[in-house]
């Protein structure tokens, strides 16, 4: 120690941190606080500039925010008569990730059990590299393949008509949902203490009851975590869907309908709208209702978990 | 049962993690409803000689155990129900691990698991069993408040109950005390010697006091050998057979 008094017994002054070790550490402080607020500022600043493009429409008299949820009418480049309606579009969005997510989420699910309690530590590296190199294959290249292989073997084997459907767009985005929905949800239910899995083994449990009546309960919140960022991507996901699903406004009425979804009907048409026109504006708020019904998503899963807590 | 036959013979028993032999070839046998005490220093091999006797040890990766293992003159390896096995033997690990379940699910558990799901069933084991552990008193009125919300102590009785709620014909308590204050500890004890005249109790503990008091037989289990197994009046006394045995219990094992 630097400061030693002259007697030997006394004792050393306690050692004070140098300002410069202080300043630093409220600069860190700073920074973390910062880095945590900014994605708030983000979320806010992309509301802000997508509202900003569509607020206009809002208060012209020529639209209705009423024909706009619920109506079933899109024809925007209409000469007679431009109705914007966009019940359809929300229909095909829901009907796409619905068909996506009773696919993608006991095949993902089950995926990361797998890897988790029934494969050996050799299979579970080489199958860990193989899904995330699936998730990192491009939504276009899935597009092309929905539009080309997917869309044959359909007319194939059901008679549809056209091959391009929920059906096909349905399987294109369960098979981009599953690698994300694995590999988070392996990651959920290594987070499992392994103390749980020892009590429960000790206690004479099967592996299956292993799963279902500790694993899968223990893990259920970053389970739903994994399924909700695999619903994110079903609903977000634009190109593949674009190609696959057969870009047709209609209400789907059977799985090999075709339909066209809120995001393939942005990326679609964003181009050939005049910007700052009437159609440019409704397209935003398209953009708007597509944040809202994530929001909703979001929410409503928060809801189940802190419900599911709060029964505890 | 026939009082000669022991309950549970080992012999040869060793046992390697990787390359590094932990247990090196002991010897012993467990009697019928006796009280065997375990002591020994860390690393003796006293936990993973109790995770060889429920064969939780094959979960372990790269482990390997030779010699042989008979509870009731059965060979351990050749049981065809790995999971009956299991539940003949309750365990009691020194941390307690309460399940993210309730109270009451977390005794009912293993019942469950093993086809038992009525609740006029369940009901009263899990009464019998929380008694038995002396935490009955202290949870009855909240028996679906999560089991891990309780305090340490009471968390290591519900272990204890969980370890008895399959029924089993030999009890291993690891260091069970550890968490549990000594009024507590002495409850638990009363239960155990209770219970032996029903089943067979392993109790590996740190505490020779403890092991004074409640075993019948104890073995110093050092660096995975035995250095002696006899009655623990010997063992406990100025005499045991082995100096090592009297330095390790007054405390001047060097």
């Amino acid at each position: 120690m630097a400061s030693t008094s002259s007697t030997g017994a006394a004792v050393p002054p306690r050692p004070t941190r140098p300002r410069r070790a202080v300043w630093g550490e409220r600069g860190i402080e700073l920074l973390i606080y910062a880095s945590g607020v900014s994605a708030i500022v983000f979320i806010l600043a992309i509301l802000f500039f997508i509202f900003r493009e569509a607020a206009p429409v809002l208060f012209s008299d020529r639209f209705s925010l009423t024909q706009f949820l619920f109506s079933t009418e899109w024809y925007p480049t209409s000469v007679s008569n431009v109705r914007y309606g966009t019940l359809a579009l929300s229909a095909g969005t829901l009907a796409v990730t619905v068909l996506a997510m009773i696919l993608a989420v006991p095949f993902g699910v089950g995926g990361a059990v797998f890897l988790s309690q029934f494969c050996g530590p050799r299979l579970r590296e080489t199958l860990k590299i193989i899904i995330e190199l699936l998730a990192a294959i491009p939504s276009v290249v899935w597009g092309f393949i929905g539009l080309t292989v997917m869309s044959r073997l359909i007319v194939t084997y059901t008679g549809a008509p056209v091959g391009v459907n929920v059906l096909n767009g349905g399987i294109i985005l369960a098979l981009m949902s599953v690698p994300i929905i694995v590999s988070i949800g392996e990651d959920a239910l290594k987070a499992v203490p392994d103390s749980y899995v020892e009590a429960a083994l000790a206690l004479g449990v099967t592996r299956w009851q292993l799963v279902f009546r500790v694993l899968l309960p223990a893990a259920r919140h970053g389970l739903l975590a994994a399924v909700l960022l695999g619903v994110g991507r079903a609903i977000g996901e634009t190109m593949a869907v674009l190609m696959a699903t057969g870009h047709a406004v209609q209400i789907p009425h059977g799985i090999l309908d075709s339909v066209r979804t809120l995001t393939a009907n942005i990326a679609a048409e964003l181009g050939e709208a005049p910007a700052g026109s009437e159609h440019y504006q409704v397209l935003f708020l398209t953009g708007v209702l597509l944040f809202a019904i994530t929001m909703l998503v979001n929410l409503a899963a928060d809801l189940i978990i802190r419900g599911a807590r709060a029964r505890k | 049962m026939d009082a000669s036959t022991p309950k549970i013979a080992v012999q040869d028993l060793s046992l390697a993690y990787g390359g590094t032999e932990v247990i090196h070839g002991i010897t012993f046998d467990v009697r019928p409803n006796e009280i065997l005490g375990i002591i020994g220093p860390a690393r003796s091999g006293k936990t993973s000689l109790l995770r060889c006797l429920n064969r939780t040890i094959d979960f372990v990766a790269g482990t390997r155990v030779t010699g042989e293992i008979r509870i009731d003159g059965a060979d351990i390896r050749a049981v065809r129900d790995v999971h009956a096995l299991r539940r003949t033997i309750g365990m009691v690990a020194p941390l307690p691990v309460g399940l993210p379940l309730s109270i009451y699910d977390n005794v009912a558990f293993a019942p469950r698991c093993a086809g038992l799901t009525r609740r006029a069933e369940l009901d009263p084991l899990v009464e019998r069993c929380l008694r038995q552990a002396a935490l009955w008193d202290e949870v009855k009125d909240r028996l679906d408040n999560l089991g891990t919300a309780l305090s340490g102590g009471q968390q290591q009785r519900l272990t204890i109950a969980r370890a008895l709620s399959h029924q089993p014909e030999i009890l291993c308590l690891d260091e069970f005390s550890i968490a549990i204050d000594p009024v507590t500890t002495m409850r638990i004890e009363d239960v155990l010697r209770e219970l032996r005249r029903e089943i067979t109790i392993i109790l590996v503990t740190n505490l020779t006091h403890q092991a004074r008091r409640l075993t019948d037989r104890t073995m110093f289990l050092w660096n995975g050998r035995i250095i002696e197994l006899d009655r623990s009046e010997v063992i406990f006394s100025d005499q045991p057979s082995r100096k090592e045995t009297l330095e390790y219990v007054n405390g001047i094992f060097g």
